[in-house]
């Protein structure tokens, strides 16, 4: 037996050790940064990361870029942003050119130095910063510095299954989120339970990855102007406990959880055809899912989501293109993100997508880029009625909210703010703590995070 | 002895030529020496490189804040004093045990029981061998995936089929309660490599010693606990330990299933396992110097179960080769 324990150790501390091999430090500081960038006409090889890149509108806007600039070859790694990927690619010194990611990670990021601010290259490579939506350049800046160049502006809004509603005689305005007692006597309508189980869910308040945006219907802001978190804000705790009790009276957490695992979101037969749901807040993009399972019998309605005075808000999200340390070809970098979020270069990803439309023989259903001129012309330009009125109501819900669409606030400690809700959410949908303990503890932890962080 | 008596035959005196000098070595020994060092070379190598290497690093930048970007700035014992005061490590140290506990001794009856199928099949063992351990084949991803399918409580294939024996089960996917269950039987899905070592140690036990003790009357359930479970233990004893180590480490199943880019929802804390939080350490928090950290008490932990195993299980393994 002696002979075996030396192989076991070892192998021990191999598996042990592996997955925490730290990575040698080099200071990534060979490129240039985004301070020298934009002087001339980019050359070279831009290395991209993060962007995926399929459809129409990644490709035609990619196009535009390699027509403006022949002198730049485009080596794109294909695929979504993966944060070990890129930071083992800039702590060891081979930090791609320019990097796509969520513009609520920026915080963080730029606090740690990962990226480096776009402030120079927006000056020199004229870039019109006050083209894009106010509330999408409060999300790439932190301390009065730019690390990021704003793109696509996702925003929230109610989608109905009108279906649903004709079978329980529901109208399509009781679905709405200012009279929060009146939505939950309407999801307890429309909900319906077959064996002790859900077999349709009324109203789904998705708070587990929404929680923000209800906290922020209810008054409250989770991370504060200077980025400090604010999780345990009453009006946060409110908005928990009240989406917590939506769900328990269709089921409770568990059964709720289950039975929503078991949509096909992304397939014609879904949640909606399938009378599974009546009604859910979601962002944009889901209304171009919606348009295959037309066919399969859909009847969408839609309305807004407010807050407790009734006036349309949303939470945002989005991307961003930014720079890291040590990129080697900022310029091209630079010029790349001025071109990909340019209000010509949209016009020819509109152009791309109506051509998609026409060929699919299906409607367009807008095109949302942080770029606010670019969304009003692009909406004048291609946006007609779609013989749909569920689906003409859709459309116009998210646009109207745009204007009135907030971020959350940029903050050193993102990722930990983040973590710590999330945590929090979910402690307190399963029952292990009340929706107030699970959030003090949250932001005990956000705020010890934050009070660490260093500040960009 | 003899060089007892030299010793004192001498005292003082240089040791004796004889004795200093080496046996001579033969050419062929010499050659078998090189041929051994260049087979085992690559191994070496890797090793120190891929292995020892960033074993080091570890060590040394869990006594550091590194935040991966700038350049590792010494703390002391900063990141093991936060190792008692995050509660999150606990935590994820508890759920971590409660999985192993489950999931090792499952595994291992589990793994023992396909090997003794296996070994009945006859003529179509070879396929058997090859479908068992396909599933070490396939990617945790789509494991993951595939699994949060047929657990699903409501729709799942699992509780359709404890449905046909009137069994209601849980809701193995949302349940905090079960999610932890649910982790060890996903586990079960990559035992192929447990299955054949099993099959291999019970080929090897000789067929005499089955038909002596059915001679003496033995039945079935005796000559298994009596001669089977004796002459397989050394490889019992190896999966055990094998598999305890890799469940300490679980990694891949729960972060698909349940943190994964995919899973932008909360998730329960009940399925935050060691490995994940280090990983969330590490590359969503910056946080590289507390997450070598973490490493480095999971390695001492892993090390101290592993003493623990081998001296216990030292009492009862049997090995063909020693008396």
């Amino acid at each position: 037996m002696k002979h075996l324990r030396l192989p076991v150790v070892l192998a021990a501390g191999a598996l042990a050790l592996t997955a925490c091999a730290g990575v040698g430090n080099k200071d990534a500081g060979g490129g240039s940064s985004g301070q020298d960038s934009a002087e001339s006409t980019p050359s070279g090889t831009l290395s991209v990361m993060g962007f995926s890149g399929e459809d129409e509108v990644a490709q035609s806007r990619i196009a535009a870029f390699k027509a403006a600039y022949p002198g730049v070859t485009v080596k794109n790694n294909k695929g979504d942003f993966d944060a070990q990927q890129f930071l083992t690619a800039v702590s060891s010194g081979n930090a791609p050119d320019v990097v796509y990611m969520a513009r609520n990670l920026i915080g963080t990021y730029a606090a740690k130095g990962a990226i480096v601010p776009l402030d120079d290259c927006i000056a020199t490579g004229g870039i019109d910063t006050t083209q894009y939506r106010d509330a999408a350049m409060n999300e790439v800046k932190l301390k009065d510095k730019t690390y990021g160049i704003p793109e696509f502006y996702t925003v929230s809004a109610n989608l109905i299954s009108g279906k649903a509603l004709t079978s329980a005689g529901v109208a399509v305005s009781d679905i709405q989120t200012a009279d929060w007692d009146k939505l939950e006597a309407t999801a307890k309508k429309l909900y319906v339970a077959k064996n002790g189980r859900p077999a349709r869910i009324g109203y789904d308040p998705k708070v587990s990855d929404l929680f923000p945006l209800w906290a922020m219907a209810n008054g409250a802001e989770l991370v504060k102007p200077g980025g400090e978190p604010n999780l345990n804000d009453p009006k946060a705790v409110e908005a928990l406990e009240f989406t917590i009790k939506l769900i328990n009276d269709q089921g409770g957490w568990s059964n709720f959880k289950t039975f929503r695992d078991t949509f096909d979101l992304f397939g014609a037969k879904n949640q909606f055809t399938k009378d599974q749901l009546a009604a859910f807040p979601i962002e944009n993009w889901y209304v171009n899912v919606l348009l295959d399972s037309r066919s399969s019998g859909l009847q969408l309605q839609s309305t807004p989501f407010t807050d407790r005075q009734g006036q349309p808000i949303s939470t945002i999200g989005g991307s961003a293109w930014v720079v890291p340390k040590g990129a080697k070809n900022a310029n091209a970098a630079c010029q790349w993100a001025k071109t990909m979020t340019s209000l010509e270069t949209w016009h020819k990803a509109a152009e791309a997508r109506m051509q998609t439309v026409t060929k699919d023989k299906s409607f367009f259903t807008g095109l949302f880029t942080g770029n606010k001129k670019a969304d009003e012309e692009i909406k004048a330009k291609y946006l007609k009625p779609t013989g749909d009125a569920g689906f003409d109501q859709a459309i116009n819900n998210y646009y109207d909210v745009l204007d009135k669409a907030k971020s959350i606030n940029p903050s050193a400690a993102g990722a930990e703010i983040d973590a710590a809700w999330k945590a929090a959410v979910g402690k307190a949908l399963a029952g292990s703590a009340t929706p107030k303990a699970a959030l003090d503890q949250a932001q005990s932890e956000a705020k010890a995070a934050f009070d660490k962080a260093p500040q960009g | 002895m003899t060089t007892t008596v030299e010793r004192a035959a001498a005292p003082g005196q240089a040791e004796p030529e004889r004795r200093r000098r080496r046996p001579k070595r033969s050419p062929l020994t010499r050659r078998e020496d090189r041929a051994g060092w260049m087979f085992i070379g690559p191994w070496v190598l890797g090793f120190l490189i891929f292995t020892a290497g960033p074993m080091i690093a570890s060590l040394v930048l869990s006594f550091t804040d590194y935040q991966m970007i700038q350049a590792p700035r010494a703390v002391g014992l900063d990141n093991y004093r936060e190792l008692f005061d995050d509660p999150r490590v606990l935590k994820s140290l508890s759920n971590t045990f409660v999985y192993a506990a489950m999931f090792v001794p499952l595994g291992t009856i589990f793994a023992l029981v396909l090997a003794l199928m296996l070994q009945r099949v006859g003529r179509a063992g070879g396929f058997f061998r090859t479908a068992f351990y396909l599933p070490e084949m396939t990617p945790a991803v789509a494991a993951g995936a595939m699994f949060l399918l047929l657990l699903n409580g409501q729709q799942g294939l699992v509780n359709k089929v404890l449905g046909w024996v009137g069994i209601n089960g849980p809701n193995w996917t949302a349940d905090p309660n079960w999610l932890k269950p649910s982790l060890a039987i996903v586990s079960l899905w990559t035992l192929g490599g447990t299955v054949v070592i099993y099959l291999a140690a019970l080929n090897g036990v000789p067929r005499q010693l089955y038909e002596a003790a059915e001679l003496d009357g033995a039945g079935p359930v005796t000559r298994f606990f009596r001669i089977t479970v004796p002459m397989i233990s050394g490889a019992l004893f190896f999966t055990v330990i094998t598999n305890t180590i890799a469940s300490m480490q679980m990694f891949d199943q729960a972060y698909t299933m349940f943190y994964g880019p995919q899973q932008k929802a909360a998730a329960s804390e009940e399925s935050l396992v060691y490995m994940v939080y280090l990983f969330q350490n590490a590359f969503q928090f910056f946080k590289m110097g507390f997450a070598s950290a973490m490493a480095w008490l999971l390695f001492v932990i892993i090390l101290t179960i592993t003493f623990l195993q081998v001296r216990i299980g030292n009492r009862y393994v049997y090995y063909h080769g020693e008396r």
